[in-house]
């Protein structure tokens, strides 16, 4: 994984709630066996009418060019639904290397997290604030002093990370090289289980 | 204090913590399948790592098989690469596949209950957020992503911070029509689809008690709509007579010691939970929803929220969104509106018990002549049983269409979709937009509001056909 310490950027808002990952990345996309490419499919049927590229929807937030940047700006319970990783590699591949809303699904959380793609979260009113903001302001997160600032008025607000997460998202480290290194706890802990049941 | 159900599990599961961090957290059971597998096996691949515990994992193939024709190879060319890399990273790692064919085949959470694999006690997982079903039994199940499935095969471990906990009683009898299905639809729309998020929800009372296993694993199978990680209910003497005589399930004198274990899975008296529910099984009636997230649901006589009942804004909008898509208004009754699908399936509402409910109230009749209803079992097992009994006679004699195992229509990676504009009443588990294919507008309810609108063409309050 890679490390993710700061990022300053414009933003691509999406006011809408409960966005499910089968907006995200639809079912029929799920087919592919590799992790990368899935980017050019991300929010596919709120993008394109009729699945076709050829005629975007103009009203859609990616389809607008005054709006780019890394960050995703969206509405509460953002990443409801299933499981399915293929949502936090489709906005990883896109090009967001983070989320902001006031509410995150638990299941997309680690999966973006465990992906580089950092979830924010932040209340409701400075959710309003950024969605009130000019397409052009810039939005700088700062992982390691855990703040999220909008740089056109300087206001600033706090967001939490576990403290073992953050470690792993400025290293670049993941869970499977910290679990790979513990294999003898979980041998012996194997070991005293067996004794126990049988 | 005492502890609930799920800490004595979960305190049995801890290797190790981390220093200000996670749990590192055992998995006895990983349930796999072909859609959530093949980047965590290139994964481990890439890192030159084999998979730890082999042995404890089961795989099959459901979320994107065909339900006709399995014996045939799979015509659409990416499915049936999906399915050929899961036989493949399964002969390679020595894990058991009840792959297309093999007679165990089936939805993931409906074989492993019914091959006795999900006992009490135990920690199971799978790249799929319904896993959450395998919690009736007295489990901590919940679903991962595919980084998740990485980490299990390389270390049969997790790391995973302790979620709060909610208990949601539910007390006295349930009205006629009213099943285990409306229970949890009733839920969903009473606390929102974000509702238990970073909860793990215990579902107690004297109406779940009373429940059946295939009911209690509705009920936990939709836990995930409503945000919660997971649900789980204490094992009992029905969940016992349930596991006895399964091929995994323990037999003989390992019956008796796994016994005195499960014994000890309840939530003492004086625990205690972040949140409590309490729910009136009487006030629960036959449910539908009518907007696009699992919690815009509402008694079937009811009528859909006006803008004006709505506080906030954001709130209004979403609604105005989902009924723009769903092609309804505001304040409008949705009984007697015509339907032209009808859905019986999925990891929610494809057991045994489903089929039944259904064969009982269309035993003797014929459906509506607009409506297509497609019936898919759980699994091969299930398909086998309904045969026994000569349920499929019944649904032949109906025009019901019974096809193959798998997950289908309800979200539609196969063949079965709804086409666009459409409606169709599903027993599956999300509402959610082109969910059963592109501009599809499902309905969720329970497998005899979906029997009732197969026979009379429109949404129906079932107790006027009982």
């Amino acid at each position: 994984m890679k490390a993710l310490r700061e990022i300053e950027s414009r933003f691509v808002p999406l006011p809408v709630e409960n966005i499910d990952t089968d907006q995200i990345i639809p079912a029929r996309f799920l087919k592919a066996t590799t992790r990368e490419g899935f980017g050019k499919n991300l929010f596919r049927d709120w993008r394109y009418v009729q699945d076709d590229e050829k005629q975007p929807v103009p009203t859609f937030v990616l389809n607008k060019p005054e709006y780019s940047g890394e960050i995703l700006v969206a509405g509460k319970n953002f990443g409801c639904g299933s499981s399915r990783e293929h949502a936090a590699w489709a906005l990883q591949d896109y090009g967001f290397r983070a989320v902001v809303s006031s509410f995150f699904a638990d299941i997309f959380k680690n999966n973006a997290l465990n992906n580089g793609v950092l979830p924010v979260k932040v209340t409701d009113e400075f959710l309003s604030r950024i969605f009130s903001l000019p397409s052009n302001s810039i939005i700088k997160i700062d992982v390691d002093k855990q703040t999220i600032t909008l740089l056109a008025t300087g206001e600033t607000a706090h967001f939490e990370i576990n403290p073992y997460k953050k470690t792993c998202l400025l290293n670049g480290y993941d869970d499977i090289d910290y679990l790979i290194n513990r294999k003898d706890s979980i041998e012996k802990y194997e070991a005293a289980r067996t004794q126990e049941t049988v | 204090m005492g502890a609930t159900l799920f800490d004595k599990i979960w305190h049995q599961h801890i290797v190790e913590q981390v220093t200000d961090g996670p749990s590192v957290l055992y998995i006895d059971k990983h349930f796999i399948h072909e859609v959530t597998s093949p980047q965590a096996f290139q994964g481990i691949e890439q890192r030159g790592l084999s998979v730890f515990r082999p042995k404890q994992i089961v795989a099959t193939a459901d979320h994107n098989v065909p339900t006709l024709n399995q014996h045939l190879p799979i015509r659409d060319e990416l499915s049936r690469l999906q399915v050929q890399q899961l036989i493949e990273n399964c002969t390679r790692h020595g894990i058991e596949l009840y792959g297309l064919g093999h007679p165990n085949q089936g939805i993931v959470h409906v074989i492993g209950p019914e091959l006795g694999i999900t006992q009490p006690g135990m920690t199971i997982v799978c790249g799929d957020s319904h896993t959450s079903t395998h919690g009736a039994f007295g489990t901590i199940a919940f679903g991962i992503g595919t980084s998740e499935v990485e980490m299990v095969f390389a270390s049969q471990c997790l790391l995973q911070t302790k979620p709060r906990q909610m208990r949601i009683n539910i007390e006295g009898e349930l009205g006629a029509g009213v099943v285990a299905k409306d229970i949890i639809l009733y839920i969903i729309a009473k606390i929102s689809a974000g509702g238990a998020t970073g909860y793990f929800v215990e579902y107690a009372g004297s109406a779940i008690r009373k429940l059946s296993m295939e009911a209690r694993m509705t009920i936990c199978n939709m836990s995930i709509e409503m945000g919660a990680r997971g649900g789980l209910i204490a094992p009992d003497e029905i969940t016992y007579t349930y596991m006895k005589g399964r091929p995994y399930a323990p037999a003989g004198d390992a019956w008796e010691k796994a016994l005195n274990r499960w014994r000890q899975l309840y939530t003492d008296n004086d625990a205690v939970f972040d949140v409590e529910l309490n729910i009136n099984a009487a006030d629960i009636l036959p449910m539908i929803t009518y907007g696009t997230n699992p919690g815009m649901g509402m008694a079937i006589t009811d009528t859909i929220p006006a803008y004006e009942s709505l506080t906030e804004e954001a709130e209004k909008q979403n609604l105005k969104k989902s009924l723009a898509y769903m092609g309804l208004e505001p304040g409008q009754s949705l009984l007697n509106m015509p339907v032209q699908h009808v859905f019986i399936g999925s990891c929610t509402n494809s057991r045994i018990e489903d089929l039944r409910l259904v064969a009982d109230l269309v035993k003797n009749k014929q459906k509506h002549p607009d409506v297509q209803v497609l019936i898919v079992p759980g699994s091969q097992d299930v398909a086998r049983q309904a045969k026994r009994e000569g349920l499929d006679v019944i649904f032949a004699a109906a025009g019901f269409e019974l096809r193959q195992a798998g997950c289908s229509a309800c979200l539609g990676m196969n063949e079965d979709k709804v086409p666009a504009g459409e409606y169709c009443i599903s027993t599956s588990n999300r509402n959610f937009e082109g969910r059963q294919g592109a501009g599809a507008r499902t309905l969720l309810a329970s497998p005899l509001t979906a029997a009732a609108a197969a026979i009379t063409g429109k949404i129906t309050d079932v107790r006027t056909l009982l």
